[in-house]
């Protein structure tokens, strides 16, 4: 049992070592975007190997862990969590990689006046991953609900940033171009939120066994009702 | 990368010193809401062996037609409950019980003074760890009960030693051998011989204690698929040792530690998220 305890462990420390690597991923793409400076995009694209590959083995473990050691209570969980957190976490990599994709347009044009909301959405953004990572180690509970609560944050910036950039559009149809590569990195950075929630909403159901997918939109008042 | 020494403690609970996030507060479970009725029910069971107090205050109901798992670590108190069930106790000295174990819908406390243990055991049937049938043929082993209540008639022995034996699933191996010794058959088909006997004198609850443990794999899942079919007509307690075991075959699990019902609910919630620690940490080995 000692050794199955341990080969959880290893898997624990699999997947927060994808969680860091996607992180810095992130804020590689944004910080290249905000610098201008693709150059900083090279070890974007090189760490997208090591999250693949660790996605590879995180599920491979996973998979083993459940067929050859029969986990119940709060080890089947993590079991089930840390495959479902290893796909999340791929898929925010990605993101990573179409933000540097899409930010080659927009270095490549003109510097356009200051759009201030996309680095604060980049914050907020990045924050919801580094967020629900630290719940992942911590065991927090509250701190993933509260990711799941920054959700409607980006959700906003992104809104904001498309009206935005369709006014700019129609008034000059020369920044069509870079404005579209913009709000193509606006809606990456949005699915990188979602994903951070995602991966917030394993942990709950990790930590309390509780399945918070797709409720949201209860009143929290409605919710603490059912509770009582 | 970030460094995690050890597998995380639970972050503190800080629900009550502020605004509760929406995604932690939603609806209570009741898995149980569409219960069959109780069957039998223990209120207020303490045993005790001498001055030893093995069982303390245990209070559960099982209910009918369902198969209830009590799971536990050695000497926590698994078996001595089970027991009760069918005043196994009764046969050695020193023993007391308190409060009681109630059948429905008899309404009878079958470890009540004024009842006979005999016909207990004829209502409350009991298969063990290790096969014992007894040194006779394979059907006298089932036939013995029914001739301790005095049935004599030849055809209804037949019948009923064909059916008890049908119920347990060896009817094909051993209805053309039904004369010969049990002692022939093996560790697999011996215990369902002893299910077959416990099943002849139409118990209504059948009390397994550990029924699997000196079983090879496949003995082990044809008793426990011969458990699923029998809970159609009779309640089943079932004490096991193996875990998995608990959460294939039971409906309802139990979980004692040093003589006291720790915890009991719906099977699925019990292996995929307990409510007490103390049973988290048995079933994931992290204690016991």
């Amino acid at each position: 049992m000692r050794q199955f305890h341990e080969q959880l462990q290893d898997l624990f420390q699999n997947v927060v070592q994808m969680g860091t690597l996607t992180e810095s991923m992130v804020r590689g793409a944004v910080s290249a975007l905000v610098a201008r400076d693709e150059g900083l995009c090279a070890d974007v694209f090189e760490k997208e190997k090591a999250v693949n590959r660790l996605q590879v083995e995180v599920d491979d473990k996973a998979v083993k862990l459940t067929a050859l050691q029969q986990p119940v209570a709060q080890d089947v969980r993590f079991l089930f969590m840390a495959s479902r957190i290893g796909g999340e976490l791929e898929r925010i990599a990605d993101q990573a990689i179409n933000i540097c994709q899409n930010a080659h347009h927009v270095i490549e044009a003109p510097p356009l006046p200051p759009l201030l909301d996309l680095p604060q959405m980049a914050d907020a953004a990045q924050k919801m991953v580094r967020d629900s990572l630290a719940a992942m180690i911590q065991r927090d509970v509250v701190l993933a609900a509260l990711v799941l609560e920054d959700e409607k944050r980006v959700d906003a910036f992104r809104n904001q940033i498309f009206s935005t950039l369709l006014d700019w559009m129609k008034r000059d149809p020369a920044a069509i171009e870079q404005a579209l590569s913009l709000i193509l990195i606006a809606r990456n950075l949005e699915r990188v939120g979602d994903h951070a929630t995602n991966v917030a909403e394993e942990v709950i159901y990790w930590i309390q066994g509780r399945d918070v997918r797709h409720s949201k939109g209860v009143p929290v008042a409605e919710q603490e009702r059912e509770t009582a | 990368m970030m460094k995690v020494s050890n597998w995380p403690k639970p972050a503190r609970n800080r629900a009550e010193n502020g605004a509760v996030p929406a995604a932690l507060t939603s609806a209570g479970e009741d898995e149980m809401a569409t219960e069959p009725p109780v069957k039998a029910e223990a209120k207020h069971l303490s045993f005790s062996y001498g001055s030893f107090r093995a069982l303390k205050d245990i209070n559960i109901r099982i209910l009918q037609n369902r198969v209830t798992a009590l799971i536990g670590p050695s000497g926590c108190g698994k078996s001595t409950f089970l027991r009760c069930f069918n005043r196994m106790h009764d046969l050695y000295p020193n023993s007391s019980y308190e409060g009681q174990i109630t059948l429905y819908p008899q309404n009878i406390n079958i470890i009540g003074p004024k009842v006979d243990p005999i016909e207990v055991r004829m209502r409350v049937g009991m298969v063990f760890q290790k096969p014992n049938p007894f040194p006779k043929s394979i059907y006298e082993n089932v036939a013995y009960g029914l001739r301790l209540r005095g049935v004599r008639n030849r055809k209804l022995l037949d019948q009923k030693v064909e059916e008890a034996l049908k119920s347990a699933a060896i009817w094909d191996e051993a209805k053309d051998r039904l004369h010969q010794s049990a002692s022939k058959l093996s560790g697999g088909q011996q215990q369902r011989l002893c299910i077959a006997r416990a099943l002849a004198t139409d118990p209504e609850i059948l009390a397994f204690d550990e029924p699997t443990s000196a079983l090879d794999p496949m003995a082990t899942s044809r008793i426990e698929e011969l458990v699923s079919a029998l809970r159609e007509r009779v309640t089943i307690i079932i004490v096991t040792h193996n875990m998995q075991q608990a959460a294939r075959v039971s409906d309802f699990t139990a979980f004692m530690y040093l003589g006291e019902l720790i915890e009991f609910g719906v099977t699925d919630k019990m292996f995929t998220n307990p409510s007490n620690k103390l049973t988290e940490e048995y079933i994931t080995g992290r204690f016991g």
